[in-house]
């Protein structure tokens, strides 16, 4: 009698667990990102699509960006996960692509990805076998974001070139505004800020050494680079090592500094917690007048379809749908960002003249070149120019120890 | 069914049931993690799928090839600066504290209630409430001394005062948590011994190093042993202020940052690599579990001699 309850008990037991996994319709596919304030935009986004395909409804999820490449790895790993995924470009698409998580995409399966240039193909694929996974969902550049309305009080016009811009740096600072937002106390965006500013001083000749393995970091002209951006920090916020990311950006939105070194992303932030704001973006200084201004870019991420989805078809058609100039005008438009895909329209004038910029570009190299295998490029950057910054490293050391730390997988630095 | 025997076997199925749920959870969540971290550990991967055997290469990797060798070596050397600083500053303050509260004075109430305020609240507020007050622009703290006519460092962006300041915010959070251990031992000595001995002359700091530090042995195991676990897992305060990187330059790097960094991966610069990661994991699983048990062993003696 007793043990017969205790079986009616487990069985209750089983039965309200089993209940507990939603079922979910046929037809309905997830779409996952790490893009949370995307959410009203791909609600819009979405109903098109399903206007165009009416039995396959999309559902938005998204999570934390700090552990998003966790959550997806450990959902696939598990043979969960979206049916769409948004992923990572370069190392952090390999990464998952090697481990079979994600279906390789073909000009047979997706015709689309022949709307998508070359660089943004090759940011979406795995290095070994060239396959694409992910349709590239927007390229980013790096770049000044300045505030008009302070340069004209201060009767400052953007800068061309080093000396034109330091220059014009100081005559702000005399004005009583605090030149260049940033600060060094985030990592990631210190990689931002060096990007930008070596750019110029760069150029293509020299990222395109140093993939060739013709250079290492170490190289003078590298070296040189980092050392003009020592130049800038009498024009940082005061105690600029503890100042953060967002505390550079409220200084900037806050009117408290005239130019923030960052990305494209900013752009629909900024304009959204400030709309008064006289927002332009600018290319770095080159190092002379009349040389070229390069900025910074590299692809953001992409959408992959999962490969152990049960809604395979109809994920792909989704996929399908993202790699088309309809979606990239409205994604453009909706999220102030520039999608890749050939032939885009984009409306909005500041974006657009982003988009220009873009013609005249260095790849932003730790990124696209070196975030492949540990310890990152990026990581071993980040972490020594807070040290130079802060005055107890210098460029020559720190390039050095970039090469170094590169060079426990990358064979040409092993030589030098 | 009925007897004896049915009965015994009734209580047995009863007993099963209810352990079972337990046992379940603790064999997925605890067992089970554990043991495949140390499988991982002794596995190459490509991506983010074990690529095939490499035996001890990883622990290699970490302990002794460059450049994690290094790293590894400046996030352990973090945490025992964290570990000592706590013993001495968070600590030996909390026994103070508690020694004062136990001589009720007018307000002891109030005070206790003061001191244990932080210990409830979250790490996260705690970090983020900390982060605040000592931005160096509009913080708390910066403005303070300027009233005074100083200007405060970055605090948490210079990397002489970076460590410095998690640890004192971590003291700031946690010494209501020792106070009340220590408070509690204290309470546990007899009245007659504390005024046997001030009948004999004793002045508050004989009392406090002759006769209540020998009698709050066991409390004193018990922090000692917390803080040191503590201190070695050191994760959530410096994650949430100095990010995940150690900022600046790795002035913060301890061995719970570098641990999730590496297996994880950081927000955009890092790859997630479970293979180093796990040996690193287990490293300190090691580490932790040997040296609380023989602190431990030594401790519990000193309790028995007292």
């Amino acid at each position: 009698m007793r043990s017969s309850r205790i079986g009616g008990m487990m069985l209750a037991a089983a039965s309200l667990w089993g209940m507990a996994s939603a079922s979910a319709r046929a037809g309905d596919i997830t779409f996952w990102t790490w893009r949370q304030e995307d959410r009203a935009a791909f609600a819009e986004l979405f109903a098109d699509f399903t206007k165009a395909n009416p039995d396959i409804h999309v559902k938005f999820e998204a999570f934390a960006p700090a552990n998003y490449n966790t959550i997806v790895s450990a959902a696939l790993a598990a043979g969960h996960g979206g049916d769409v995924l948004g992923v990572r470009a370069y190392g952090g698409l390999e990464q998952l692509a090697t481990a079979g998580y994600l279906k390789p995409l073909d000009a047979k399966t997706v015709p689309e990805l022949a709307n998508l240039p070359a660089e943004a193909l090759a940011a979406e694929s795995v290095r070994a076998d060239h396959r694409v996974y992910a349709v590239a969902f927007a390229s980013q550049t790096l770049g000044l974001l300045i505030n008009k309305d302070i340069f004209a009080k201060a009767g400052v016009t953007p800068p061309t070139d080093w000396a034109g811009f330091l220059a014009a740096c100081a005559k702000l600072k005399a004005a009583g505004v605090i030149p260049i937002a940033n600060g060094t106390a985030t990592g990631w965006m210190d990689e931002v800020m060096a990007g930008i500013f070596t750019g110029p001083f760069l150029g293509n000749g020299f990222m395109q050494d140093v993939v060739a393995g013709r250079a290492t970091f170490a190289d003078p002209r590298y070296v040189a680079a980092l050392g003009h951006l020592l130049e800038l920090r009498p024009f940082m916020p005061p105690g600029y090592t503890g100042i953060d990311y967002p505390t550079a950006q409220q200084l900037f939105l806050s009117g408290r500094a005239a130019m923030f070194a960052g990305g494209s992303f900013e752009i629909a932030n900024f304009r959204k917690q400030n709309p008064k704001l006289a927002l332009d973006f600018i290319a770095p200084p080159a190092p002379k007048a009349g040389e070229p201004q390069y900025v910074s870019k590299f692809f953001d991420g992409g959408y992959a379809v999962n490969a152990k989805s049960a809604h395979g078809a109809d994920a792909l058609k989704l996929v399908r749908w993202m790699g088309t100039t309809a979606y990239a005008d409205k994604f453009s438009s909706l999220l102030g960002n520039i999608s890749p895909i050939k032939g885009v329209t984009i409306s909005d004038p500041l974006l657009a003249k982003v988009a220009k910029l873009n013609e005249v570009s260095v790849p932003y190299v730790m990124a696209v070149y070196f975030r492949y295998e540990t310890p990152t490029g990026s990581e071993l950057l980040q972490n020594g120019l807070q040290r130079m910054m802060a005055g107890s490293e210098t460029p020559a050391q720190l390039g050095a120890e970039v090469t170094a730390g590169i060079a426990k997988y990358y064979k040409p630095f092993q030589k030098k | 069914m009925s007897g004896a025997g049915g009965r015994a076997r009734t209580s047995r199925l009863w007993l099963a049931f209810l352990l079972a749920p337990g046992l379940v959870v603790m064999t997925m969540f605890v067992v089970w993690p554990l043991l495949s971290a140390f499988r991982y550990a002794f596995y190459g991967f490509h991506g983010l799928v074990p690529a095939g055997f490499v035996g001890l290469a990883n622990f290699r990797d970490v302990l002794f090839a460059a450049p994690f060798s290094a790293m590894t070596l400046r996030a352990f050397e973090h945490n025992l600066i964290v570990f000592a600083a706590l013993m001495a500053g968070q600590n030996g303050l909390a026994y103070l504290i508690a020694f004062a509260l136990l001589k009720t004075l007018p307000g002891h109430r109030l005070h206790q209630v003061i001191i244990f305020l932080p210990v409830v609240l979250s790490a996260v507020i705690v970090g983020f409430l900390w982060q605040l007050f000592l931005n160096p622009l509009f913080g708390l703290v910066n403005q303070a001394l300027l009233l005074a006519g100083i200007q405060g460092p970055p605090w948490l962006g210079d990397s002489t005062t970076a460590l410095g300041s998690l640890i004192f915010t971590n003291a700031w959070h946690w010494i209501g948590f020792p106070a009340l251990i220590f408070l509690a031992g204290m309470q546990r000595i007899s009245r007659e011994t504390l005024e046997a001995a001030r009948l004999d002359g004793a002045n508050d700091r004989a009392l406090l190093r002759r006769i209540i530090w020998p009698l709050v042995a066991p409390s004193t195991t018990i922090v000692v042993v917390l803080t040191f676990i503590g201190s070695f897992n050191w994760f959530e305060l410096p994650y949430i202020m100095t990010g995940l990187n150690g900022d600046p330059g790795g002035a913060t790097d301890v061995l719970g940052l570098y641990f999730y960094r590496t297996a994880f991966g950081g927000v955009s610069s890092g790859l997630q690599d479970f293979g180093h990661g796990s040996a690193l994991a287990v490293l300190m699983f090691l580490f932790i579990a040997s040296v609380s048990a023989i602190v431990l062993r030594v401790l519990r003696r000193r309790e028995i001699e007292a």
